[in-house]
């Protein structure tokens, strides 16, 4: 008699019966079809019905309209735009400007929470204190009132331009914004990029060679040297040879305002600042939790190691604190994005306000703009969590669980 | 905001404005007892709650005149503030019966959102204004300013038009409500504050030192304000588009308020028609013989309206420019009521 387990039949007939009904067989089967023809039939009926109201009200519909001439302007573009773009670019341009602010709020949200957790756990009373204090004030005001507050105070402490502060005659802070100067591509370009890019991924391989020296035969490297040389001293190199990669266009002060140069809008930062700072407290007490729930035991054995308390963390414990972390780091990364649609409260040109705001009250056609920028939002959340599982997945194989 | 345009999408989507669509607003306005007006958040001389809480303004006053034409009784109305981005969503979705908010009357709004405006209520154009520190004395001076917007308004393309045909620089910051943009204004982010001209010299009622800001003279667009109505219900539109006429009627023949009662029992035959002591328009509307004496009576005339709300009896204090009647040299004119 063999020990192995029966292979269950191949049908596809009798897979698909297990997959739909379950336990419940064909019976099961016959449900499920039924009930997604009733979701079938409700969403027909919506979408037949809103045809029918917005054709009897003789409301616009279709999605032609992201091909007329928007006629507004946005001031801030990451993309080449005027008013005589778009609708569809207008979409484009929004979508961009909310993607940035995710992106830059997240990455200082993550930063700022992890700082604050390690405060928290800090043995020093006044660190602790305060990463306590920081937590329990942030995280119980709304956000709303939060982004004003930066908003407000960051407009206030800001001179106009005309007494702007300036940073060695080449950057100017102001009420406009940061402006700085902004690099110009001179022929040298094409070889400084394509340089530096080879240097950056030789440094990746250096990496991973040392590391694999590392832990197969407990050799220690020291790749920095070598790194500051690929990435930098190669690059610089190239110029000498080709000339100069790019110039700098500097700012002035022409009439009312900076001409030249690059601009970062107090709007943005505000944005920024009230985002990271907010989501921080969140992701502060997501990281305290899950520390502590690595045993303390790893935290002495890696003192008994001789190991000092930072790298015992950043070695020992936080790679296994990871595990816990990531999924609701995930949903806070979400909840950064779909706030960023505050951005409206204080002029910040994101998609909510351009596409869903202006775009929608200058063309009426809210079903079709509403329904665009909620695809929009659950795409990109969909993406960041399946980034995020992603990275949950490599944690958890690599911690061999 | 974006959850109202969205729970009014949906509404949209599902079929709850069906109803409202339908050829029955008198109807459904007469069944629920009170008419349902759209106005702004707060814009003061249009429509804006003064300190008891009572909306006020000429916007508001045709909305009190409706109702005064309906129910013999003009606070039978409930006021919706609406942003300038939900307003018409607003409208289309039947959460409103009318909107009555400094509303541009353009062709693309008149044609592509399912809703008809009835009238000019109120010929505006959009202006700037700016601090007097800064010395400029023409929008022409502008160039590379900061200016602050109001989102979701006509004036947003006017201003691009504007900055374009005059080969200027400038950069645009849009709030999503009249009070944001504005005190953005007031701290600084921008040098100029741009609106129609009416809405500038009402909004400088509300910056702290009024006299330090000073309105430009350039006009760059035609804004005229008026109500609006949905499609598909003729009736409701003749009804809103004449209580304007109506008041502008009342002005013309010297009817107001305190004479409107001895006027009625004028033997003038232009009088009696108008007063419905003769005729039955006010019958033919759906209303009631004596609809324009209500109206009067109750609200004024368009004078007495203009001249509360905005003119010289306001603090906006605004000249009737072109709002006068068309034979003292303005621009309202009503159609004969006969």
């Amino acid at each position: 008699m063999s020990n192995e387990a029966r292979k269950p039949p191949a049908q596809i007939a009798l897979k698909l019966r297990r997959i739909l009904g379950g336990k419940a067989g064909w019976n099961g089967v016959a449900v499920q079809l039924a009930f997604a023809a009733v979701l079938g039939w409700i969403a027909f009926e919506i979408v037949s019905n809103a045809r029918a109201n917005l054709a009897n009200q003789h409301i616009a519909a279709g999605f032609g309209f992201l091909r007329n001439n928007a006629g507004f302007d946005v001031n801030q573009t990451l993309i080449s735009y005027t008013g005589s773009d778009t609708f569809g670019r207008v979409f484009v341009v929004g979508l961009l400007n909310t993607l940035v602010v995710s992106i830059v709020g997240i990455f200082f949200a993550t930063v700022i929470g992890f700082i604050i957790a390690l405060c928290r756990l800090s043995p020093n009373w006044l660190l602790s204190r305060v990463g306590e204090i920081y937590v329990e004030l942030i995280r119980n005001l709304p956000l709303l009132f939060q982004l004003l507050f930066w908003y407000l105070a960051v407009l206030a402490a800001l001179p106009n331009p005309r007494q702007s502060i300036s940073f060695f005659g080449i950057s100017f802070l102001s009420n406009r914004g940061l402006v700085v100067p902004s690099p110009i591509g001179e022929p040298g370009m094409t070889a400084f990029l394509v340089v530096l890019g080879l240097g950056i991924v030789a440094s990746f391989a250096l990496r991973s060679y040392s590391r694999r020296a590392l832990f197969q035969r407990g050799q220690v490297i020291r790749i920095w040297p070598f790194v500051l040389g690929l990435v930098i001293g190669l690059p610089l190199l190239t110029t000498l040879v080709f000339g100069l990669p790019f110039t700098f266009e500097f700012p002035q002060l022409k009439g009312f305002n900076f001409a030249g140069g690059s601009r970062i809008i107090p709007e943005f930062v505000a944005l920024t600042v009230a985002l990271s700072t907010y989501t921080a407290a969140f992701i502060a007490e997501i990281v305290r939790a899950g520390i502590l729930s690595v045993h303390k035991g790893q935290m002495e054995a890696g003192a008994s190691l001789g190991l000092s308390r930072g790298t015992t963390l950043r070695l020992v414990v936080i790679p296994q604190a990871m595990r816990v972390i990531v999924p609701p780091l995930t949903n806070q990364y979400l909840n950064l994005t779909k706030n960023s649609s505050l951005a409206v409260a204080i002029g910040y040109p994101d998609l909510v306000s351009v596409f869903a705001g202006t775009s929608l009250s200058q063309t009426g056609q809210a079903i079709e703009i509403i329904a665009m920028t909620m695809g929009v939002y659950l795409l990109i959340s969909l993406v960041t969590s399946a980034i995020m599982n992603v990275y949950g997945w490599r944690i958890n194989r690599s911690l061999g669980a | 905001m974006k959850r109202v345009s969205l729970v009014l999408t949906l509404a949209l989507a599902t079929g709850f404005a069906t109803q409202a669509a339908q050829a029955q607003t008198l109807k459904t306005i007469k069944d629920r007892g009170s008419l349902s007006c759209g106005v702004s958040q707060g814009l003061p001389g249009f429509s804006a709650p003064d300190d008891k809480g009572n909306w006020t303004g000429l916007d508001v006053d045709i909305c009190r005149a409706l109702a005064a034409a309906i129910f013999n009784d003009p606070s039978k109305v409930k006021y919706v503030p609406t942003s300038a981005k939900d307003r018409f969503t607003a409208l289309q979705s039947g959460e409103i019966d009318v909107l009555s908010r400094n509303t541009t009357w353009t062709i693309s709004r008149d044609t592509s959102l399912g809703a008809n405006f009835t009238g000019v209520t109120y010929y505006d154009g959009q202006g700037f204004m700016v601090k007097k520190s800064l010395k400029v004395n023409s929008a022409l001076e502008l160039n590379s300013a900061s200016v602050c917007v109001q989102t979701g308004t006509t004036t947003e393309q006017n201003l691009a038009d504007y900055f374009k045909a005059n080969n200027m620089k400038y950069e645009v910051i849009a709030f999503g409500t009249n009070d944001e943009t504005v005190k953005a204004y007031e701290s600084g982010r921008c040098d100029v504050f741009t609106t129609d001209q009416s809405g500038l010299y009402a909004n400088r009622l509300k910056l702290a030192n009024p006299a330090d800001h000073l309105v430009l003279p350039e006009i760059i667009s035609k804004e005229p304000l008026g109500p609006m109505v949905r499609h598909g219900d003729d009736q409701w539109f003749d009804i809103v588009k004449w209580t304007l006429y109506a008041m502008v009627t009342a002005e013309e023949l010297g009817i107001n308020q305190k004479n409107v009662d001895e006027m009625a029992k004028s033997e003038k035959p232009e009088f009696k028609r108008v007063l419905g002591t003769d005729g039955n328009f006010g019958e033919q509307l759906g209303l009631t013989k004596d609809w324009v004496v209500r109206i009067v009576k109750q609200v004024g005339n368009y004078s007495e309206v203009f001249e509360r709300n905005v003119g010289a009896g306001s603090p906006l204090g605004i000249a009737r420019g072109l709002n006068n009647l068309w034979n003292k040299g303005g621009l309202q004119y009503a159609p004969p009521i006969r």
